[in-house]
């Protein structure tokens, strides 16, 4: 039986594609067998983030249509073979998505994987609501920014009323907080919220936080989950996360601002 | 407190801001939700009720949703004027 997750949080450009796209390729990697489907019709990018978008030949609404099976529209990752991609269609309207054609996606996938990613477009219409219908956990990502903590507020209360297990009176979605594009320097300075800020506000489970780092934008330029890139922050980030998902315990990191020692300082480090 | 932590402690920190103006609109927003979406129209048409015989400000009734574990309460709170 599968596992379904939903990346959402509101408001848009928070990082939620990208976190799809490491957190489907870091169960993959642990060797389950995930699919990871991006919802947003119309405005597809999973693709380009997971470095498929000129193989994507079906999409999720050719699937929902009966035009396409929904082997013929997966795309297996050519890093990672217990990865697969669904993209969404890029021409079509997000009515297209049905929640009894999404249903059934969900419930053929679930026979042969283990893990089911959704990537939530933002907002809170069709695709969205989609997205999270279905889900048994949450992965709510949250920049420490004020509209995006709104933002994240106001998914939880959908979250909490607007699911499956919520009408069918089941336990509810669990619900984890992932902090991305964080830069300790400036909570420091108190510019910024800070990690006990926003779990204050929200009450969420942390499950990572994600530094603001040069190393999501050079994933994303080349194609490449950006948990692929050991060396860098944020893909260490993205790896603990899975870790701790599964229920390992990782020690949080990349909260506090790290010292640089005298050897970085002149020459610089990556970061 | 010396001259440095005078000028530190003049100027809140924006962050502080945030979270205190982020605490209080989540805390009204989350009452909000919890409430039947009818209670706006509920609202309107118990007044139009009340002007029938009574004439009231606009503000004088207010309706409030409650919930206290498996009670649900709903509190409607009449000002009437003032008789001359």
């Amino acid at each position: 039986m599968a596992r379904i997750i939903v990346v959402t949080s509101g408001k848009g450009g928070v990082g939620k594609t990208t976190t799809s796209a490491a957190i489907s390729m870091g169960l993959a990697k642990r060797g389950y067998k995930t699919a990871v489907i991006d919802f947003d019709v119309g405005l597809r990018n999973l693709d380009l983030v997971m470095g498929c978008e000129r193989r994507v030949v079906y999409d999720l609404v050719n699937v929902i249509q009966q035009e396409a099976t929904l082997n013929q529209a997966l795309i297996r990752d050519k890093r990672c073979d217990q990865l697969f991609i669904l993209p969404a269609s890029q021409t079509r309207d997000k009515d297209a998505l049905s929640l009894e054609g999404v249903g059934k996606i969900l419930e053929e996938l679930a026979k042969d994987f283990e893990y089911i990613v959704c990537d939530s477009p933002a907002g809170i219409e069709r695709g969205a609501t989609m997205a999270m219908y279905f889900a048994d956990d949450a992965f709510v990502v949250t920049n420490p920014e004020v509209s995006s903590v709104r933002d994240s507020d106001r998914m939880l209360g959908i979250l909490s009323s607007k699911s499956r297990r919520a009408e069918r009176g089941e336990e509810p979605i669990k619900e984890f907080l992932l902090l991305t594009r964080y830069a300790p320097d400036r909570v420091k300075l108190g510019e910024m919220l800070s990690v006990d800020d926003v779990q204050e506000i929200l009450s969420l489970h942390l499950l990572g936080v994600v530094p603001d780092s040069k190393s999501v934008l050079n994933a994303s330029n080349s194609g490449v989950p950006v948990i692929l890139d050991e060396q860098s922050d944020a893909g260490q980030a993205y790896k603990d996360i899975v870790g701790r998902y599964l229920g390992e315990e990782i020690p949080h990191r990349f909260i506090e601002e790290e010292k640089k020692g005298l050897f970085s300082k002149l020459f610089g480090g990556r970061s | 407190m010396s001259l440095l932590d005078y000028f530190r402690s003049s100027k809140k920190n924006s962050a502080s801001i945030a979270k205190e103006r982020l605490q209080i609109l989540v805390a009204h927003e989350r009452r909000n939700r919890n409430c039947p979406s009818y209670l706006p129209e509920l609202q309107q048409e118990l007044l139009a009720v009340i002007r029938k015989y009574i004439n009231v400000n606009d503000d004088a009734i207010s309706v409030n949703f409650e919930q206290d574990g498996d009670q649900e309460t709903l509190e409607v709170n009449i000002l009437l004027p003032d008789a001359k």
